[in-house]
């Protein structure tokens, strides 16, 4: 009894002060859809930009017979009705549609793959890094007409599956990275133009209002057009992405700039300039910190309008070009009412692309409001 | 009209015809098409050690006069003396306008100079903790590193009724009171000389404007620190001035020794102020002097003396000429044309 008083006593002694961060954070945890979105985001940037390479089981060149091969589904139960425990997978068989001419792929039950786990296939290196061969999956390649594509193939046959995990890579990085830029241009110039008001102000709004009245599409044609052709397309992508961000970083601007107009009459504020706190101090310190739980929203709320950009361009055929292939590259690919008619497998895409900018709407909201902690509850 | 202090008087601010105005912008253009005189010719001086109290009504200019001083406004004319040793090489002390200061001597000086603001809420920033905001000061000024610095706030923290674990702390973990103490710490980190407190105790409730108030005098006697105490409240100011200037409308109308001013006023705005003054005795029947008439608008004030247009006592010399703000009897400073005749009623 004397102990547990005891032990009662110190524990309220460890009082734990919560910083602004963790507050937010505790917030968060509470909000099971946020945190779901979160999960999502993570797995994906997880699997599409460090393992895409290892969950592959084909690089994304590597071209096979079977060109517009259908799905070939996972099994356990085989045509017998027998269940094995190693999954497996069905051949592939050509057939020949007789009024069309057209050649088609219908799986045969009785060439039967079992699926092997941590096969050694094509080497490549993990996070740019560790030279390996190990791949999650892949048949026993022996039997040449072993094959595994279990989101179908495209015109080239190549494996479908490989190249969504690897145009995720682009799409994912170019909203980060694009969001990044923007943020980074947003913040300083919005700060700027918030902190020194005046003519500053003047031309900083001006600009983000021109750039905001600029058809978008046009612009974008405009810019793209004067990427040179013979540039690598490493550098294209790099290119695009300031583009993107470019024409995107006037509205965080202005919205940066009115935060700062209302926290720079704060009495903190004030405090510290009567302490002869430098304008630098002022503007990084104090009021953009002040300003960040908003930016951090909007800039997630923001990155799936980057992603859809990107994947729009590249469909129009402005953004990215093969053979850097983006998920918009791999719609462009599907985008012809052939291929929703005959390989529909080839709109396996879309639902990434929107589980993608669902996740990143479910964090942006719980981020909202969890970002001010000292309100609501 | 500049109302010269005594030369044997230890004068630490001499502030003289300060003026502070907004201008008033309006169209595409942003012309400018008038201006509100915030603070308009003010003259006053504070002692070393002292407390001047700076009273007044909402938007009479006290709060900007206090900010003109420290140049968080840049002041439109005037002169602001300040006795300082920190520019002079041997240290030996010299006056020094603060408002024509450049910008390598401002910084020096805001060393000499603190500020406590109003609402405890927002004077602390809430994305740094206790430990962060106090030792502010002593990072802009380079002062002190690490461990030096750690002792400087637990000292600070003592010094003002909190306890050295505080420092780990965010604002938010605080009530008014004690974020007000905060504040007070973080204006006496550097060893300033003088403090300007802008209504420090008017967002506390009664009883922790008390210990607060005590505080800035215990303070004060320890740091020998002089105080512009900016307050709306009578009695507040009462308890804790040496001297009282009393504002209208952007102007300076009466400053004197406080219990003089209390006791004997002799500007009809002072009057009225005094009368005002709830008093703890039931027996009192309160005479109250009711103004007529709402503030005179400090963008179009009316000719002559400011306060005419509700001044019971008003001539006609008052809606036409200026008064002069002068030295009445000694140590007792008032703009009024009629000062010597009339016959005012104090506490």
């Amino acid at each position: 009894m004397a102990q547990a008083t005891t032990k009662g006593a110190s524990e309220t002694k460890k009082q734990v002060s919560q910083s602004y961060w963790s507050l937010v954070w505790w917030k968060f945890k509470k909000n099971k859809t946020a945190v779901v979105g979160g999960i999502i985001l993570i797995v994906f940037y997880l699997c599409f930009v460090g393992l895409a390479e290892f969950l592959a089981p084909y690089s994304l060149e590597r071209r096979s017979n079977y060109t517009e091969a259908p799905p070939q589904i996972i099994r356990f139960i085989d045509a017998q009705g027998k269940f094995h425990l190693r999954p497996f997978v069905y051949g592939l068989e050509k057939h020949i549609d007789q009024e069309t001419r057209k050649r088609t792929f219908k799986e045969d039950p009785s060439r039967v793959y079992p699926i092997y786990f941590f096969v050694r296939r094509e080497p490549y290196k993990l996070f740019g890094l560790f030279p390996t061969d190990i791949h999650l999956f892949g048949v026993d390649e022996s039997d040449p007409a072993a094959s595994i594509f279990i989101m179908g193939t495209d015109s080239n046959g190549r494996d479908y599956f490989s190249r969504i995990l690897y145009g995720g890579r682009l799409s994912l990085m170019i909203g980060l990275l694009g969001q990044f830029l923007t943020l980074l241009l947003g913040c300083v110039l919005g700060v700027i133009s918030g902190y020194y008001g005046g003519a500053t102000d003047m031309f900083v709004q001006r600009t983000t209002e021109f750039l905001n009245a600029f058809p978008d599409i046009p612009l974008f044609m405009a810019l793209a057009a004067a990427i040179p052709k013979h540039w690598s397309p490493v550098t294209v992508y790099f290119m695009l992405t300031i583009i993107l961000a470019f024409v995107r970083w006037g509205g965080l601007a202005r919205q940066v700039r009115g935060l700062i107009l209302s926290l720079r009459e704060r009495e903190y504020v004030l405090a510290a300039r009567s302490a002869g706190a430098s304008d630098a101090r002022l503007m990084f310190r104090h009021l953009l910190p002040g300003t960040m739980s908003h930016v951090i929203v909007i800039a997630t709320l923001s990155i799936p309008g980057m992603i859809l950009s990107e994947t729009a361009l590249s469909w129009l055929g402005l953004g990215l070009r093969p053979p850097l292939t983006s998920w918009g590259v791999l719609l462009q690919e599907a985008g012809t009412v052939y291929a929703i008619r005959y390989a529909p497998w080839l709109l396996w895409t879309i639902p990434f692309l929107l589980i993608t900018i669902l996740a990143y709407n479910m964090l942006g909201d719980g981020l909202r409001d969890a970002m001010d902690p000292y309100g609501g509850r | 009209m500049v109302a010269e202090p005594s030369p044997q008087d230890n004068i630490l601010l001499d502030v003289r015809g300060l003026k502070k105005y907004f201008p008033i912008q309006r169209g595409l253009l942003r012309r400018t098409v008038g201006y509100v005189k915030a603070v308009d010719d003010v003259t006053f001086f504070v002692r070393e050690g002292e407390t001047l109290g700076l009273v007044g009504e909402s938007g009479c200019g006290k709060t900007t006069a206090g900010r003109t001083i420290i140049r968080l406004y840049e002041p439109t004319a005037g002169s602001a003396l300040f006795k300082t040793r920190l520019l002079s090489p041997d240290g030996s002390p010299q006056m020094v306008d603060l408002l024509k200061a450049d910008k390598q001597q401002l910084k020096l000086l805001r060393q000499e100079i603190a500020m406590i603001f109003q609402d405890p809420i927002n004077s602390l920033n809430p994305r740094m903790s206790v430990s962060d905001i106090i030792a502010e000061p002593l990072v802009i000024h380079g002062r002190g590193k690490g461990p030096e610095v750690e002792e400087i706030i637990v000292n600070l923290l003592e010094r003002v009724g909190l306890r050295p674990e505080h420092m780990r702390r965010y604002p938010h973990e605080f009530s008014g009171g004690q974020r007000q103490r905060i504040g007070i710490a973080r204006a006496l980190a550097l060893n300033p000389r003088l403090v300007i407190c802008d209504e420090p105790v008017s967002a506390l409730d009664v009883s922790i404007q008390a210990q607060t108030l005590n505080l800035l005098q215990d303070l004060q006697a320890d740091f020998n620190l002089s105080y512009i105490f900016v307050a709306h409240d009578l009695s507040v100011v009462q308890h804790v001035s040496d001297r009282v200037a009393v504002m209208y409308v952007g102007k300076i109308v009466e400053m004197a020794d406080a219990e003089e001013l209390y006791i004997n006023p002799l500007h009809p705005y002072t009057e009225a102020l005094m009368s005002a003054v709830p008093k703890p005795d039931p027996l009192y029947k309160s005479e109250r002097i009711v103004m007529q008439g709402d503030v005179a608008d400090p963008s179009n004030p009316p000719p002559g003396c400011y306060f005419h247009p509700r001044c019971r006592y008003a001539v006609d010399i008052c809606s036409k000429q200026t008064p002069e703000f002068r030295e009445l009897r000694p140590d007792h400073f008032v703009a009024c044309h009629r000062a010597e005749e009339l016959q005012l009623r104090g506490v």
